[in-house]
């Protein structure tokens, strides 16, 4: 529980901070995977660059039909936001579905996604959101979508150097119903399973669902041979049983203490078929 | 001319908030980790990684040279101070010798080979990682059933059966009772590993301070004397040069109800470098090093008659004890067995132990300690028989519960049950819950394929250790009260509260029993400089046994402020009442205060009196008390997914008389905390390596504030004879009543489904694999094979 000797700095400036990572530091930001990490001497940085000063990476904000929001931005901010729980309630619930309030205080929506943890909630949502990275190095800026960015367990799309900057989610229009469902770890809080759905339906038929998926495979994924069973359907109960059962359909998925392979994904299917009905719920 | 004096209100029976909880929600209480000390240095440890291994060789050179390094010690070093000791004595046990490092070989996962002292305890991790050890690596087994199994790799070389004792204990005539038997019914059950985690991890100062050969060990524990004289043993020292100061402690639950290597160790660190030291358990040693309890596998036979009349009982047990004895290790099988009959009137009962080594760190006692394994197991096996005698559980309950006018009731164990009315809790709870209702309910929604589940649990338990004959170091209890010269009274308990509460409730006794305001009083424990030699707390005996010693020395102090202030009145009718002594002819009165500053002054002195207010009982029980109670829990089940909901949780619980119902209710809604976390959610978990896959607190499922049900709990009020204050204990009763009602209404739940046992703890995935695996008769042979 005794972390390695590291050096500490806390920049003023974005720009500062980008150029102590770009020669080696290591970006902290709400530290509730990195601290945890380091006092168990899993990880030890030489020298941690806190993001958490920079006010420039704390913020929500509509732009061009979509949401912006910091790297920094707390989990329990992106919940209580009214902007994302009227633009973006998918997300919103998610993060509200984060840990506990400790946790949910201090983790931040960028360094969730940056330490993509096999089993964290937001992955889910951002693949269901199609959500889109702005990713920031020294000299460098660039977007990636989410579908692009999650590689495997505790990898992305990051280059040395690179901080998520900035999380980009679209605004819902009023067709849309969405849903999140967890089935929680209960001794760590991250998720077993978890299935985070958006679906537009009009006039009866559903125009197109997304189904994004955490817990089962070594990173978050898109279940789209579930989205294209329920597309053009009318979302009864039998059409949504009979898509979500491919959900976990060619996935290696994840086995351990908490939940065996098998039941893990069938517990994805179960909970596919509740995300979509809750979703579908909510719907107009 | 007559002084009325105000009665004064009595504060037992009352729901007094703690006394002890503003230092606590404020943080100011001191733990071990808040004292500082000039010079003060930092010990690390460094364990084994391997459950089996001997040390090849070790270089700790680097580590000893490591800049702010004060010294680096060894199983060398050591090897002559200690051993850890074992404190119970079965026939025949064997006791490894259990150093304080390991100078050659190791057992567990986690025992300790050395240790870094460093001015602070960053440097002495760093200095920690630089020590090399190359490790002869053997075979381990870490479950008690392969371990003694042929072939086993021995834990301990010198007893390749891996078996420290085997126990046996008969009563009555149990061949002739299954020999005669209409129903006979078997089950393997399990009381898996549990790993206690206390809020604050042990931890441990020692100061030196050679000038005066005098020793000061701050550690956190239960039992601060017995402590002292255990490791004045260990350390070679006068037991009177050693003191310990036992500050606050976040929670025990029978884990520090112990004497570890590091308290020795820290002792020894201190007076070999002459300066004082302090280690503080990471949570990661506090899982690998400190005590785990439970780790029973028990094989049950119930005998009984075609009318649900339970005849006799068979109970095999295999205790997991892990690589050494803790202070109690052996003996916490033992206490199961005596209370396998439960609150059933069976008079043949047979049971045997297996103490099985393993790779594994000691168990020793978790709260409740063998009682709960107990009390699963004749619970679930009372549902068993019920259900293959397709009797309902409440009435094969009331069939063999002891009666009331059997009291005290011999039981086949050797036990003497105080006081019962076990009928009265389980009405109680059934009238709360609304059992008929419900099982109109559960009968509808079987119709139509839901489950639900009622299970119901009456369970007995054993308090207020004990008579000193039945425990492993004196079963009695002291307090001392003292009557400043102003009036004002300090309360020194024996006992060692560490969250009981008993600052409170041993001010409401002493405020009752002197007629004063509880806060001229004030309660002090946990010092040996300061208070006289005690046990401790633990198996729920601190107000029984401790409250008790309480009362006797409030009633010689009680004699001596009546007699001197009937001196100094010149009455020889006097009356003490409400802090003030009357004279019953003249109506003159003199107050507490008045005539404790008397008795310091001592002007005049009544004959053979000696001066001063101050009075000291020890006192020793004759038996031990035996509460009593019923829990219910209704669940439901989603088929689905195999997760359990808990609808109600009713709780009726019969400790005697309740001094502060606050208090119980608090231990009561811990307790069943504590159960449902075994029945539910928590196992420590070993790899056949002998590796403890729940090694963290994200992985090991500990009950929290959210996963908890609403308790609804209630009491009835059976008062012992044993002690006059008429209490029982309650601080066990919880843990000790919650597990089988919990697994009773899952099992209930399963019941159509042809399931009769479910093994703790009940994962959603067990059940999802039992909703899936079900047919309707298939179970119940594969119960006959297994046996
Ligand atoms: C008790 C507990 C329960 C939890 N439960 C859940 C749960 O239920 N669901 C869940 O999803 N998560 C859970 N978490 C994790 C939590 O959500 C963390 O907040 C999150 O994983 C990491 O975010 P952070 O801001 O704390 O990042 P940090 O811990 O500061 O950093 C994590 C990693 O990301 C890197 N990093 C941080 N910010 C950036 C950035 N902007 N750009 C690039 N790299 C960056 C760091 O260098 C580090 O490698 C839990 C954590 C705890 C302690």
């Amino acid at each position: 529980m005794i972390p390695q000797t590291f050096e500490y700095t806390a920049p003023k400036t974005l720009e500062e901070a980008l150029q102590i990572i770009a020669g080696g530091g290591k970006p902290l930001s709400g530290g509730m995977s990195l601290i945890p990490m380091m006092k168990l001497r899993l990880a030890a940085p030489d020298h941690l660059v806190d993001l958490g000063r920079l006010k420039d990476l704390h913020y929500i904000r509509e732009e061009g039909g979509a949401l912006h929001i910091g790297a920094t931005t707390t989990h329990q901010d992106v919940a209580s936001s009214a902007l994302v729980r009227g633009k973006c309630p998918l997300l919103a619930q998610t993060a509200g579905g984060v840990g506990d309030p400790q946790v949910r205080n201090r983790g931040t929506i960028g360094g969730s996604v940056a330490h993509a943890d096999p089993s964290a909630d937001y992955p889910a949502a951002m693949q269901a959101l199609e959500a889109k990275f702005v990713l920031k190095g020294a000299k460098s800026e660039r977007t990636v979508a989410a579908a692009d960015f999650f590689l495997d367990t505790f990898l992305t799309a990051l280059e040395p150097g690179e901080i998520v900057r900035e999380v980009i989610v679209p605004v819902e229009d009023g067709s849309t119903g969405t849903h999140y469902e967890k089935v929680v770890q209960k001794a760590s809080g991250f998720a077993v399973v978890g299935i985070a759905v958006r679906i537009s339906r009009k006039a009866g038929k559903i125009v197109w669902a997304r189904v994004g998926v955490t817990g089962l495979a070594n990173h978050a994924y898109r279940a789209t041979a579930v989205e294209k069973g329920l597309a053009g359907t009318s979302g009864g109960a039998t059409e949504v049983q009979n898509a979500a059962a491919v959900v976990a359909d060619g996935i290696e998925a994840n086995s351990d203490l908490h939940a065996s392979a098998e039941y893990r994904k069938h517990l994805a299917v179960v909970h596919t078929i509740r995300a979509l009905l809750a979703a579908l719920a909510r719907t107009a | 001319m007559a002084t009325t004096i105000a009665k004064p209100e009595l504060l037992v029976g009352k729901r007094l908030r703690r006394r002890e909880d503003p230092r606590l929600i404020t943080g100011t209480a001191t733990y071990v980790d808040d004292i500082k000390m000039p010079g003060m240095l930092y010990a690390v440890i460094v364990r084994s990684p391997h459950a089996a291994a001997s040390i090849k060789s070790m270089d700790v050179s680097k580590a000893a040279q490591h800049p702010g390094v004060a010294a680096v010690f060894t199983g060398k070093d050591t090897e002559k101070v200690g051993p850890v000791p074992c404190g119970s004595s079965l026939p025949g046990l064997r006791v490894p010798h259990h150093y304080i490092l390991a100078p050659e070989r190791v057992y567990f996962v986690g025992h300790p080979v050395a240790v870094v002292v460093a001015t602070d305890r960053y440097v002495a991790k760093d200095a920690a990682d630089l020590i090399e050890i190359d490790w002869d690596v053997r075979g381990a087994v870490a479950d008690p059933e392969k371990a003694i199994a042929d072939g086993a790799p021995p834990v301990h070389p010198q007893w390749p059966d891996n078996k420290a004792f085997t126990h046996h204990q008969e009563g009555g005539d149990v061949d002739k009772a299954f020999a005669e038997a209409d129903v006979i019914v078997k089950q393997r059950i399990t009381s898996q590993r549990l790993i206690p985690t206390a809020m604050e991890t042990r931890g441990v100062v020692a100061e030196w301070r050679a000038a005066d050969r005098q020793l000061n060990l701050y550690s956190s524990t239960q039992i601060p004397h017995l402590m002292r004289s255990l490791v004045a043993q260990m350390l070679g020292l006068e037991e009177n040069r050693l003191r310990v100061v036992t500050p606050e402690v976040g929670g025990g639950f029978g884990s520090k109800l112990n004497v570890y290597a590091e308290e020795a160790l820290m002792g020894f660190v201190a007076m070999k470098l002459g300066k004082p030291v302090k280690w503080i358990e990471s949570r990661r040693e506090n899982f690998l090093c400190t005590i785990h309890g439970r780790g029973h596998v028990d094989y049950y036979e119930v005998a009984a008659k075609k009318d649900g009349t339970i005849t006799g009982i068979k109970l095999l047990i295999i205790q997991d004890l892990g690589a050494y004895h803790q202070l109690l290790t052996p003996a916490i099988p033992t206490l199961s067995v005596l209370m396998m009959p439960g609150l059933y009137k069976t008079a043949n009962i047979r049971a045997d132990i297996i103490g099985a080594f393993t790779n594994c760190v000691p168990t020793d006692a978790y709260r409740g300690a063998g009682r709960p394994e107990a009390t699963h197991g004749i619970e679930r096996m009372v549902d068993i028989l019920a259900a293959e005698l397709k009797m309902d559980p409440v009435e094969i309950r009331l069939k063999n519960f002891i009666q009331k006018e059997d009291f005290p009731f011999p039981t086949a164990t050797g036990l003497t049950y105080d006081t019962g009315d076990y009928s009265l809790p389980l009405k109680k709870a059934l009238g709360m819950v609304g059992y008929e209702k419900l099982r109109a309910e559960q009968a509808e929604k079987r119709k139509k394929g839901e489950l639900m589940g009622i299970g119901i649990s009456t369970y007995g338990e054993i308090c207020a250790f004990g008579p000193s004959p039945a425990t492993p170091a004196g079963g009695w209890e002291s307090a001392t009260v003292k009557i400043d010269p102003s009036g004002k009274v300090t309360v020194m308990t024996g006992c060692s509260p560490h969250g009981q509460g008993e600052e409170t409730t041993f001010a409401q006794i002493a405020a009752d029993e002197l007629g004063i305001d509880i806060d001229d009083i004030l309660v002090l424990h946990g010092d040996t400089a300061i208070v006289q030699y005690g046990i401790g707390t633990f198996g729920s005996r601190a107000t029984a046994v401790g409250g008790t010693a309480l009362y006797f020395a409030l009633q010689d102090l009680k004699a001596k402020i009546k007699k001197f202030g009937a001196f100094l009145l010149e009455s020889d009718d006097a009356t003490l009442a409400g802090g003030v002594v009357t004279c019953n002819k003249t109506g003159a009165s003199k107050t507490l205060q008045e005539i404790a500053g008397a008795t310091y002054r001592a002007m005049k002195l009544p004959a053979n009196t000696e001066p001063g207010l101050i009075a000291t009982h020890f006192w020793e029980p004759t038996n031990f008390t035996f509460p009593f109670g019923a829990h219910i829990v209704v669940s439901d089940i989603d088929r689905e997914t195999g997760g359990i909901t808990i609808r109600r949780y009713i709780a009726v619980d019969d400790c005697g008389n309740i001094l502060n119902p606050l208090i119980v209710d608090g231990q009561v809604h811990g307790g069943v905390a504590q159960g449902l976390g075994q029945a539910l959610w928590e196992e420590a978990v070993y790899d056949e390596s002998g590796q403890l896959v729940t090694g963290e607190m994200t992985d090991y499922v500990l009950p929290r504030a959210h996963m908890m049900p609403w308790i609804e709990s209630d009491h009835t009020t059976t008062p012992t004879p044993v002690n006059p204050l008429g209490v029982k204990g309650v601080g066990e009763a919880g843990t000790i009543g919650c597990s089988p009602a919990m697994v009773n209404s899952v099992v209930d739940a399963l019941s159509p489904l042809g399931v009769r046992h479910i093994d703790m703890p009940m994962t959603p995935e067990k059940i999802w694999r039992l909703v899936q695996g079900a047919s309707s008769q298939e179970p119940v042979a594969r119960m006959g094979e297994r046996l």
